[in-house]
């Protein structure tokens, strides 16, 4: 492949950059991601859910603060780091305070295996996409802790609800992820890009080049939304029936680390999605004649920023659906898992199965 | 009085027409447990003397198929100061079979009176009866779950007597306004 | 002490003491597990109490209590005039005021002895049908927002504001008007009154087939709301439901045909009623569906109004109020059609003094809200939202 770049070029050379003995790179490597959760969450995550929601309900959104409200975000979160830092009294401490923080972490440590660019990733494991999946599911024991210890009979309600949805919709994300799999043949995150970079654009995606790909794109996208607990499936954080689910009695700077827990595993899913399906860092554009679009368009750079379009695209899917369906009932969400994704994942893995021994 | 009525028969509305009718079947099977009819054109009713009839006269009015008066629109309790009585009013109406309306009274002793409840018969006067309870205090034999409904269930005194003095505290507070 | 039953599980015992009174006594299985939904709740549509026994999920009863917005209407009413009475009447039923007004002044204009200008009804239907629209749409979007449709309400709302406009126009209130009064109006309606009402009109047309694509057609909220709920015709009639409630359930009563009221009978319109195509009759999506329809015929009904309403110049829509309001001696149950069922008044008149002696508001949500704790039986927690959602009530009016 013409436009097959030199692989974690970045990430091999800052992991052995060390000051004095202490691994300075290993520490900015784990940081990058780190430092675009929380940019990306404050600029694009919780603004361009106020301003799109905002348009689709035929009003404005946030526009005092900075010009068109480009400030709000910061405004808030400075706010939230001063508010007291409140735990009710018949809260059990030690479960309250670490359930954020367990599932801030779980929702984080995926990070470690989303290649940036073709440069860049954290950690190129040779079974990236296990890790991957297999960490977020750290988020249920978090939110578990937070539900249990408010010490809340809605908080618990709401827990309860989300760990059901998590750990059943698992099953027909990762059935359709491993369909992703079979088409590349590997788990690595990075092969997955490699083998879908070519001349041709996105025609080497696998969604345009495999006819049965549509099936478990469809199956793992419902899926992902919800395992961020996203509507239609946000019955965990049901504002109308639980108050405000399993975070009620979360203020200040708790609750901010459940949003962005919450927006950082929406980026999460959705660079997964573009990574198996759509490319990850691989550009769509395809080589036109005289005009090598796609050479012009590929490169570590512009593998980053592909990826991070593609991610920001799905988010705003995800927000689209949020603002305009009514939520799901907890029968008919696990009836919608069990009874419809799962047996539909499964025809779609010996789909793919048959399309790609024989094809 | 029937005579009186009769004169007065054509110059009666057809709304009270109907009433009367539907009062002369009442009243056919009923005997002295009711009261004359009161046809005045606004509200035409008549009032249950005998009180501990007042269930069986609820199902005879529900149930018989020329009157089928399945609709209690409302059950409201009323102060009779002078006559040292509280009573209650109930309109009914007929959904889909006839157009007739009436109202009926029935009165109880002020102090210790208890009127038959009606909650088994028509599930309106539930909470109506246990807001005639709650403001006027006449308890209601019978009824599934006789408590107060809008005042604090310890509340003292029954708000809507005309004899009623607001209490000084409740729970700390000073109620006088 | 005597026993006189049990309930609910053996959980409950009705006993009568020993001064008579009757009283419950509950004890809690420790399999179930008592929830209190409200009084602070965001979708208990203001200060309603609802306390579940739920096993898991699975609602065991859910009963309503009440009282937290009580504010002795009926022991004020004693106190003040007839017409002083009327700004109260707007505070029951916040949402609908002018409709709750328009009941209580024609049930006190049943003791007297005038007649209503025609121009006069004219408007009184007019702003009323304007004000239907208006608590329609909020029970709507309400609705959507209970289920997790964050953005029809905002429609919703986005168009009540006109409406809201137009009455703070005519009445200078936004929501709680004291425009109508016993004999009249306070203030006849501006000059381009009718100009504004029928650009409304023709705007807000599109607008409710949008509605229905949006939130009524969606496949989730359907599925949400069909068969949740269901009230038989014969159950509701029985508990005094009346309004959309009693024709969600399949019955065809409205108070403007079968007990008319002001220039209603002169005016064509339908009533809607499901036929259980769409929606299982009784349920909680046939009740939605009414109110959706319904604000169809109002637009109807506006515009027949505004066609006929006759042009009177130096109209001055106080002149047939007497100065003194006393009606002479009787008593009456007088009742309209508003927007959540059946509102009446009954008034005890002693002939010679200008306050009532009883002025009891019967409310339509109080005895639609009665008939929760057997609605509620065996649903899951989400459903119950839905079906308080589909009952539509207003805190206001269930405690007056």
């Amino acid at each position: 492949m013409s436009s097959s770049p030199s692989l974690n070029t970045w990430s091999d050379a800052l992991s052995g950059f060390t000051l004095g003995g202490f691994p300075l790179g290993l520490v900015i490597v784990a940081a990058i991601p780190l430092v675009f959760i929380a940019l990306y969450a404050l600029t694009y995550g919780v603004y361009g859910e106020r301003k799109i929601s905002a348009f689709m309900q035929d009003r404005l959104g946030p526009m005092e603060v900075g010009p068109w409200g480009i400030l709000q975000t910061l405004a808030d979160i400075l706010k939230l780091l001063q508010k007291e830092d409140i735990v009710p009294t018949v809260a059990d401490k030690f479960l309250f305070v670490i359930g954020p923080l367990i599932m801030f972490v779980g929702s984080f440590l995926a990070f470690a295996v989303l290649p940036f660019s073709p440069a860049f990733i954290g950690a190129d494991l040779n079974v990236g996409l296990f890790y991957a999946v297999g960490i977020v599911s750290l988020e249920v024991v978090g939110i578990l802790a937070s539900g249990w210890g408010s010490n809340n009979k809605w908080a618990l309600y709401g827990a309860i609800r989300s760990v059901a949805q998590i750990v059943s919709y698992e099953i027909p994300a990762s059935i359709a992820l491993l369909c992703g799999a079979m088409m590349a043949g590997s788990l690595s995150m990075q092969h997955f890009n490699v083998v879908q970079s070519g001349p041709y654009g996105f025609l080497h995606f696998f969604l345009f080049k495999n006819p049965i790909a549509w099936l478990p794109f469809i199956i793992y996208f419902i899926s992902s939304l919800a395992e961020t607990n996203r509507a239609p499936f946000d019955i965990p954080e049901a504002e109308s029936e639980l108050v405000a689910g399993f975070f009620t009695e979360y203020s200040g700077m708790k609750f901010a680390m459940f949003f962005l827990a919450e927006y950082g595993s929406m980026f999460m899913v959705s660079a997964v999605l573009s990574i198996v399906f759509l490319g990850g860092w691989a550009s769509p554009l395809p080589n036109i004649g005289g005009l090598a679009l796609n050479d012009m368009t590929n490169g570590p750079v512009w593998g980053a920023f592909w990826i991070i379009t593609k991610g920001f695209f799905f988010i705003f899917v995800q927000m689209w659906l949020r603002w305009t369906l009514p939520r799901l009932r907890v029968d008919q969400l696990m009836y919608l898992c069990w009874k419809v994704l799962t047996p539909f994942a499964f025809i779609a893995f010996v789909l793919t199965a048959i399309w790609e021994i024989y094809m | 009085m029937d005579k009186v009525m009769e004169e007065a028969g054509n110059l009666m509305s057809p709304m009270v027409q109907e009433s009367k009718a539907a009062y002369d079947i009442i009243r056919e099977r009923f005997g002295e447990a009711v009261s004359e009819f009161d046809a005045n054109p606004t509200m035409p009713f008549f009032e249950v003397i005998d009180t501990a009839k007042w269930v069986d006269i609820a199902l005879f009015m529900r149930d018989n198929s020329r009157l089928k008066f399945n609709c209690m629109a409302c059950l409201s309790g009323v102060d009779y100061l002078e006559e040292g009585k509280l009573g209650i009013v109930c309109n009914f109406e007929s959904i889909g079979n006839f157009t007739h309306r009436i109202a009926v009274k029935v009165k109880c002793q002020r102090e210790g009176g208890s009127i038959p409840s009606v909650s088994c018969v028509w599930h309106t006067a539930n909470w109506h009866e246990r807001e005639a309870y709650d403001m006027y205090g006449m308890v209601f034999d019978g009824h599934p779950d006789l408590r107060r409904i809008l005042c604090p269930e310890d509340w003292t005194g029954f708000p809507l007597r005309k004899d009623y003095q607001v209490q000084e505290t409740y729970h700390g507070i000073k109620v006088p306004y | 002490m005597q026993e006189l039953g049990k309930a609910e599980l053996n959980t409950t015992r009705i006993i009568r003491q020993d001064d008579n009174r009757v009283v419950i006594e509950k004890d809690l299985d420790t399999e179930y597990m008592v929830l209190s939904m409200g009084p602070q709740h965001p979708s208990t549509h203001g200060v309603l109490r609802l306390e579940c026994i739920t096993d898991g999920e699975v609602v065991v009863e859910a009963e309503p209590y009440l009282g937290y917005l009580h504010r002795c209407f009926e022991k004020y009413c004693e106190k003040i005039d007839y017409p002083a009475i009327v700004p109260y009447t707007d505070r029951m039923d916040y949402l609908a005021g002018i409709n709750t007004e328009l009941a209580y002044c024609i049930t006190v204009e049943k003791l007297l002895d005038i007649e209503i200008p025609r121009r006069v009804e004219f408007i009184r239907v007019i702003t009323a049908e304007l004000n239907r629209i208006a608590s329609h749409l909020v029970a709507i979007g309400t609705y959507g927002i209970d289920l997790g449709a964050f953005t029809p309400f905002l429609f919703c709302f986005r168009d009540r504001e006109i409406i809201l406009s137009l009455l703070e126009w005519v009445s200078g209130a936004r929501m709680l008007y004291h425009y109508v009064w016993i004999g009249g109006l306070s203030y006849d309606v501006p000059a381009d009154f009718k100009k504004r009402v029928s650009e409304f009109v023709n705007y807000f047309k599109p607008k409710v087939v949008e509605l229905q694509k949006l939130l009524t057609e969606n496949e989730i909220f359907v599925k949400r709301t069909k068969g949740i709920g269901i009230m038989p015709a014969e159950v509701a009639i029985n508990y005094g439901w009346s309004g959309p409630m009693l024709r969600g359930s399949g019955v065809k009563w409205d108070l403007r045909r079968n007990d008319p009221y002001s220039i209603y009978p002169e005016l064509e319109f339908d009533i809607p009623v499901p036929d259980g195509k769409f929606s299982d009759v009784g349920d909680s999506l046939s009740r939605h569906l009414v109110r959706a329809l319904e604000m169809d015929e109002s637009l109807k009904i506006i515009e027949q109004c505004l066609d006929k309403m006759p042009e009177v110049s130096g109209f001055d829509p106080r002149a047939v109020i007497p100065k003194r309001i006393r009606p002479k001696a009787g008593e009456v149950y007088g009742r309209a059609e508003n927007p959540r069922g059946e509102v009446g008044f009954y008034i005890v008149s002693d002939g010679k003094s200008t306050k009532p002696l009883r002025c009891k508001a019967r409310s339509s949500c109080f005895v639609n809200l009665s008939a929760m704790k057997d609605l509620s039986k065996g649903q899951l927690i989400p459903d119950l939202v839905a079906i308080i959602g589909s009952i539509d009530i207003v805190l206001g009016e269930v405690d007056r």
